[in-house]
């Protein structure tokens, strides 16, 4: 049998050793081929993308891919990302961040970029939990779940990631899940293309940890669980908050304009104010 | 008639693209890894393709027999 010839191949760094270190059946390699697919359609050129990472198993995505990219340090991917909009404004800026990253730690760094309105492409990959630390709890790991830092059941309520973006200024809020891979590649590309802090939740399945609950097919079982528990936004505008729980809400929730941080900064620039 | 090729070198078993074929073309070895059973059976939908987390799975499509098919919540 010839070898397989991938689309994902024209990007990978040969530097790297693969299969990649992702358990199998993780959705994080779903999410990278979507991004390779939907970059590859734009026919962005390798040297006009920067990918930037903070740290976690999500976090190890830039590595593997032959762009510009940066893997920073946990919970600042924002940060390095908009100095390099602010720098560099002709890049194609996209930060990749997983739900500790970018909800926990980077907490803040996440509210006051969608506040600024930075232009950056940004991608939470959502799997409920602290997966390269070894399965703890973060701010979307469900109530009442048992994890390695809950033994007796999450304590917390969860946070909705795309309705935090959403108060704080976000232009473009999309949701989908790794199971919905076309519905995916379509708010990838719309993130692309937004002139504003764009940002996308990608529902995604750590198999290890929390699929320790899913049986002996871990990766198929929660896939189906993404299936079969999403709706649509338009669905939701139907039901009431309590119909909602435990759903998730897929689509695009959020699409307006608003005057971008590095274009106010070149402004300012041109009018080169007195000090 | 499209072809679907695996890459078993990169392939890790999981059984996503097994599961999710519209039209079960794909079934497991006694290694389990995914083999072809059926390949006349193939819509060139290519989800397998997209839903593989390692990259080792590769459709390559005969584009007139290639359907539209989504995968909105339900399909
Ligand atoms: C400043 C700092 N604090 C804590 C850590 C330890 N740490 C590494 S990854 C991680 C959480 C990973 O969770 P998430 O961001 O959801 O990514 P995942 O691994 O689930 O993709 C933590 C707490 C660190 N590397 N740096
Ligand atoms: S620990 Fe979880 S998130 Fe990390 S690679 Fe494994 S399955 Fe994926
Ligand atoms: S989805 Fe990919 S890694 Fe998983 S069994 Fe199929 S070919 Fe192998
Ligand atoms: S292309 Fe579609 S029909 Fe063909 S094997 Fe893959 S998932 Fe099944
Ligand atoms: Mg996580």
């Amino acid at each position: 049998m010839r070898e397989t010839t991938h689309l994902v191949h024209k990007y990978l760094r040969s530097s790297k050793r693969f299969p990649h270190i992702w358990c199998a059946g993780c959705g994080i390699g779903i999410f990278m081929q979507s991004l390779i697919r939907v970059i590859d359609q734009k026919e962005y050129s390798k040297d006009d993308v920067v990918l930037i990472s903070g740290i976690g198993c999500s976090g190890r995505l830039p590595v593997y891919v032959d762009f510009n990219t940066l893997h920073t340090t946990h919970g600042r991917a924002l940060t390095f990302a908009t100095g390099i909009k602010l720098a560099k404004p002709r890049l194609k800026v996209i930060a990749i961040m997983g739900d500790g990253d970018a909800i926990a730690i980077g907490g803040n760094h996440f509210i006051h970029a969608a506040r600024r309105n930075v232009e950056i492409a940004s991608f939470v990959i959502n799997n409920q939990v602290y997966g390269m630390t070894g399965g703890q709890c973060s701010p979307t790991t469900p109530d009442g779940t048992i994890t390695a830092s809950s033994p007796y059941g999450n304590l917390e309520p969860d946070f909705n990631i795309c309705r935090l973006a959403e108060a704080a200024g976000a232009t473009f809020v999309g949701r989908a899940t790794v199971y919905h891979t076309r519905l995916l590649e379509q708010l990838i590309g719309k993130a692309f293309e937004k002139k504003g802090f764009a940002m996308v939740e990608v529902v995604s399945q750590c198999v290890t940890y929390p699929g320790r609950t899913f049986g002996p097919d871990p990766a198929v079982a929660m896939m189906k669980w993404q299936r079969d528990n999403s709706i649509t936004v338009a669905q939701a505008s139907k039901l009431s908050e309590a119909e909602r729980q435990g759903k998730i809400e897929i689509g695009i929730l959020v699409d307006k304009e608003r005057p971008t941080y590095h274009e106010e900064y070149q402004k300012l620039l041109r009018k080169k104010p007195k000090v | 008639m499209n072809k679907v090729e695996i890459y078993r070198g990169w392939c890790k078993k999981c059984g996503i693209c097994i599961a999710f074929c519209p039209e079960a073309v794909l079934e497991a070895d006694e290694a389990l890894y995914p083999t072809v059973k059926d390949p006349e059976k193939c819509n060139g939908c290519r989800l397998c393709e997209m839903r593989c987390p390692d990259f080792a799975i590769v459709v390559y499509r005969n584009e007139e027999s290639y359907p539209e098919t989504d995968s909105s919540p339900g399909k």
